[in-house]
């Protein structure tokens, strides 16, 4: 043994060792994500369709609520996409340039997938380490309170919202919001259960370390990679959902529009031959999935814990 | 004669054991992880624990730092009962007691740095210290246990098992803590990185004039390091003595079939010796024999060992044995 710190000793004096960064597990499934080529693609399209969301407003050559009223009844003629007209997605049933409609709906249908899934990491994860950590009765009062969030029939419950407080995004964000943390809650805990009888919690603990930042410092950061695999794979569903509940005509509410309520007008359309009033959202639509599918996947496969 | 650093006195450590899927009105069980344990242990001294897997151990080593409640009895540590102390006292042991764990990659946590690692228990208990100092700090403690400084960024993952220990030796340490507790550390290294961490555990405690408790199964290692020996069988003291009386001329049955167990590295003398090994297996702590613990696998039980919990009896000087029926055995005489 003392050969060996002499050496270190002997090491150090010489001067030659800088200090060495070490690649921490998020550096590791960097690396294994980008190598997955069918992640890196979602990644890649879903910049795409940001970028769409984010900056398609200035490509637009119309405003989304201008409504060109020589265009109604003769959508089917003049109304097809076209770049010379400028109308490159062609306009919908009340003769507004549909490119930008898209560019908002995309953006509306982003923002309520990431705000259902961010108000699911930050609630969900937390309440589920404070329930696991706590553990005993704290902890089963915590999660009865989830179980009985839970056989709420939420579709329902939110339907009623968004009736009895009139329909808004607000609204809607807000429904979302409180569904959407229940499921993460159990799978923090879950996670929580197992880290929590780690050698370094109790070490933490020993030395007296308090309980939330033993939560916050090793807790959260070891059950995070878990938590944002299912955050990806959320905001699909988020965006699925809303486009259920706009479909249904309660969700966003016009001059407003998302994904699903432009699919659900391009589909009232059909018979009348506009079928790219259903195509286009529906292709930003299914894109915008997709992506996230592979982007979770990849994640999945990246974090996995069992590769460590 | 010095005051001990750490005195338990009849200490017992009980878990309330729900059967899976019972009713919640249904009486739980008890486990008697460790039952009327009593020891003294005087600053500088390093006391080994020995015993079976499930002999409660580590639980003992639990209660002693704080993790785990005592149910009854009263652990001292320079004086003052863990049950009863003030935040402030309790702040203190807390930082005097320190302990490293068998796992030693569990017992580091996969997304901080090493020298983040090292560094916590001065996060916490010495929160003025500047980033520069706190990081000197951590490197000197570093080359202490013989780790490159110059890997202070490097995550746990990325550093072998006995590096790995001399991580959680130098987070254990670097508070200069009066009191380290050691449960089982080398016992999931190889044998010749144990020698090194041993050896460096060894070197550290007479250096910084440290008192130890040394958690093993394997009594080679713990004769090693220990001046004292604490044999526990089933959540119970069955004998304590120097370190070299229990491996020369242990008095309870269970510490000579212990002592038995160990293979002598010689495959002549291995083949030759004559084998008292014990038959069975452990009972379950849940409804621990009556009277004597040892008695169901005890090759001199009799009937008067189920009635009462035999008591400690001195039978040298520093020298105690829960065995009435107790006699030595010369082990060094028998070999030669």
């Amino acid at each position: 043994m003392p050969a060996y710190s002499s050496d270190a000793e002997r090491l150090i004096e010489v001067g030659h060792l800088a200090e060495v960064q070490g690649r921490s597990l998020w550096a590791d499934a960097r690396t294994r994500f980008v190598r997955n080529k069918a992640a890196m693609a979602g990644l890649f399209l879903l910049f795409v369709v940001a970028a769409f969301a984010l900056f398609g407003q200035f490509i637009a050559q119309y405003e989304r609520d201008t409504i060109d009223f020589t265009l109604i009844g003769a959508n089917m003629r003049q109304g097809v996409p076209s770049i010379e007209t400028g109308h490159y997605f062609g306009t919908d049933a009340s003769g507004r340039d549909l490119f930008a409609r898209v560019v908002q709906g995309t953006q509306i249908s982003l923002m309520v997938g990431i705000i259902g899934a961010l108000v699911a990491v930050i609630v969900g994860t937390l309440y589920g380490a404070i329930a696991g950590y706590a553990g005993g009765r704290t902890d089963d009062i915590m999660m009865r309170i989830v179980d009985v969030l839970m056989s709420i029939p939420f579709m329902f419950v939110l339907i009623l919202m968004l009736v009895i407080f009139g329909r808004s995004i607000f609204m809607l964000f807000l429904g979302i919001g409180l569904i959407s943390w229940l499921d993460m809650a159990r799978i923090a805990r879950g996670q929580t259960l197992t880290i929590k009888n780690k050698e370094f919690v109790e070490v933490a603990h020993a030395t007296g370390v308090a309980p939330f930042k033993i939560i916050l410092k090793h807790i959260v950061p070891n059950l995070l990679g878990i938590v944002i695999v299912y955050a990806t794979l959320l905001v699909p569903n988020m965006i699925i959902f809303e486009s259920f509940i706009s479909f249904l005509g309660l969700g966003v509410q016009e001059p407003n529009t998302s994904l699903g309520a432009l699919i659900s007008e391009g589909a009232s359309n059909m018979a009348y031959g506009v079928l790219w009033q259903l195509y286009f959202p529906l292709i930003f639509f299914v894109l915008t999935i997709f992506a996230f599918f592979f982007v979770g996947d990849g994640l999945r496969d990246a974090l996995d814990p069992k590769d460590r | 004669m010095t005051d001990p650093i750490l005195s338990l006195r009849d200490l017992s450590v009980t878990f309330d054991i729900r059967p899976r899927g019972a009713w919640p009105w249904t009486k739980s069980l008890t486990l008697h992880a460790v039952s009327e344990m009593s020891f003294d242990l005087k600053p500088g001294e390093c006391l080994g624990v020995v015993g079976e897997s499930g002999s409660g151990k580590s639980t003992l080593a639990r209660a002693i730092v704080g993790t785990v409640p005592s149910t009854s009895g009263q652990i001292n540590f320079e004086g003052a009962n863990l049950a009863d102390m003030t935040p402030r006292q309790r702040r203190i042991h807390r930082r005097d007691v320190q302990m490293i764990f068998q796992d030693p990659l569990a017992a580091l946590n996969p997304r901080m740095t090493v020298g983040e690692i090292i560094a916590e228990p001065l996060v916490t208990h010495e929160p003025g210290l500047g980033r520069a100092d706190r990081k000197a700090r951590v490197q000197e403690m570093m080359k202490r246990v013989g780790l490159l400084p110059n890997l202070i960024n490097r995550y746990p993952h990325e550093f072998s098992g006995g590096q790995c220990q001399r991580i959680g030796i130098a987070r254990a340490l670097i508070l200069r803590p009066k009191l380290l507790i050691c449960d089982e550390p080398v016992s999931a290294l190889d044998v010749s990185v144990q020698a090194q961490v041993v050896n460096l555990l060894r070197e550290l405690q007479r250096d910084m004039g440290l008192s130890m408790i040394f958690i093993a199964h394997d009594l080679s290692v713990v004769k090693h390091i220990s001046d004292r020996i604490v044999v526990m069988y089933l959540g119970r003291q069955m004998e304590t003595a120097s370190a070299e009386v229990i491996t020369t001329r242990p008095e309870h049955p269970y510490t000579q079939a212990l002592i038995a167990s160990v293979p002598i590295p010689d495959p002549e003398l291995e083949r030759k010796r004559p084998r008292a090994t014990l038959d069975g297996e452990l009972p379950s702590p849940i409804s621990p024999p009556s009277g004597c613990v040892f008695r169901t696998r005890c090759p001199k039980a009799r009937p008067s060992c189920a009635e009462a919990v035999p008591p400690m009896i001195q039978t040298a000087p520093g020298h105690r044995v829960a065995c009435p029926y107790h006699e030595a055995e010369d082990l060094l005489a028998a070999s030669a």
